[in-house]
């Protein structure tokens, strides 16, 4: 028997919490229906480090620091769909409550003067990523395809957009699915 | 024989001196709007109610009806450029829906739902802007303002104390306090007064009521807003 040819999924969570991965599990039982047409690819459930040429991209989280582009620009140069899923990554969301206070001043008040932090310093390691002045949905720096908001978006909304996405249809949700909260 | 006007092929009546928003509530039929509320003069400044008349743009919210008048209000075009001002006003303040206790009664929120907004679409400019926590009882978080002018005309109109206006131009637009330190707790504003409940968003809170009603309960988690305005509640009325 032939095998169909499973439509390839990547997913990752730049500057965001892994809610909206936390809710795409919430479809439950319907993660076996969804895993008989689709396969995972770069994704924190395979822990497959980086993308191949896949059909649909689904990026949670906005973009805070330099290594968020890179591997923003590898899912848009590998996806032919690109999905921004959540607040964060459509408006930059929790993490963008930062935006209006000097990087400088945040930094200090978590690593230094947070109670309980004794002598604590602000990581310099050359190996962290470069952290921006302000923190930016992802549509701000690469072309986004589709938008599913929420914070996160429930499980039932990411199963209405995935299945009208996965049936060729374009995806809409109902009314009491789309919300930004 | 009364009055009629024509809204997207429906007439509805009207009496003398009332607006086509006027009209347009009594008899039910929802035009999207933010800046207007029923109970204050119209201020004609948000644009979402704007209209085809006559194959004209006007705000329905300051546009007197006329006998006759052939009205178009839901059509694609005009969701288009509602849903694009809408945006508009998403990316010029720092609307945070998750952070704000009032997402779920928030007209600016649930007007973009109607519209069917998934993208505020335009750069954000997260403009720098002021809170206010001095007052006793009232919160001001400008970084929500749309610049209505709701807050203003109840206070002034209505309370009688003028304890709001605004200043600046473009996006240094901002909601002013009428006292010596510029401070909401050094005004005569009290938690009683009419400006202390008309806000649309989230700018002005009362303190101590925050996220009271849970998600599922609130104004707009079920019914869209055109649907709730239609049903006979008062625009702005979120007790």
């Amino acid at each position: 028997m032939s095998e169909v040819k499973k439509v390839r999924i990547a997913t990752c969570s730049l500057a965001g919490c892994f809610g909206c991965h936390m809710s795409l599990l919430d479809i439950d039982e319907r993660l076996f229906d969804l895993l008989e047409v689709v396969e995972f690819n770069r994704t924190p459930l395979t822990d497959i480090k980086h993308c191949s040429p896949c059909d649909v991209g689904i990026i949670e989280g906005g973009v805070c620091n330099a290594e968020n582009v890179h591997v923003l620009k590898e899912f848009r140069k590998n996806c032919k769909v690109l999905v921004a899923m959540g607040a964060c990554a459509i408006t930059g969301g929790l993490p963008a409550m930062r935006n209006n206070i000097d990087l400088w001043d945040c930094f200090q008040e978590v690593y230094r003067y947070e109670g309980g932090l004794e002598g604590g310093q602000i990581p310099n390691d050359p190996e962290l990523p470069l952290p921006f002045d302000k923190v930016h949905p992802i549509y701000e720096v690469v072309k986004v395809d589709y938008f599913l908001p929420g914070c996160p978006p429930s499980g039932d909304a990411i199963w209405k957009f995935l299945t009208d996405l996965l049936a060729g249809r374009e995806p809409k949700l109902d009314y009491e699915q789309l919300h930004y909260d | 024989m009364s009055k009629t006007i024509t809204i997207d092929g429906t007439k509805i009546s009207f009496t003398e001196g009332q607006t086509i928003m006027d009209a347009a509530l009594a008899a039910k039929v929802y035009i999207p709007h933010l800046c207007h509320n029923p109970e204050f003069k119209p201020h004609g400044s948000c644009k979402l109610c704007t209209v085809n008349v006559n194959g004209r743009a006007v705000s329905a919210c300051t546009m007197p009806a006329s006998d006759g008048m052939e009205v178009e209000n839901k059509t694609e075009t005009l969701d288009n450029e509602r849903r694009a001002i809408v945006q508009m006003l998403f990316v010029e303040g720092n609307h945070l829906c998750p952070t704000c206790e009032k997402s779920g009664n928030c007209q600016l929120q649930a007007v973009a739902y109607c519209l069917g907004m998934m993208t505020p679409h335009y750069n954000h400019f997260y403009p720098p802007r002021e809170i206010d926590a001095s007052h006793p009882d009232v919160f001001l978080d400008r970084n929500r303002c749309i610049l209505c002018e709701l807050c203003v005309r109840a206070s002034r109109d209505v309370d009688g104390k003028n304890v709001f206006g605004l200043s600046g131009r473009g996006i240094g637009s901002r909601l002013v306090v009428n006292s010596a330190s510029g401070r909401l707790g050094d005004s005569t504003f009290a938690v009683t007064d009419r400006a202390a409940k008309v806000c649309p968003t989230g700018a002005i809170l009362i303190k101590r009521q925050g996220f009271s009603v849970p998600i599922g309960s609130r104004i707009y988690d079920h019914k869209p807003i055109c649907q709730v305005e239609t049903e006979g509640k008062s625009g702005g009325e979120h007790e």
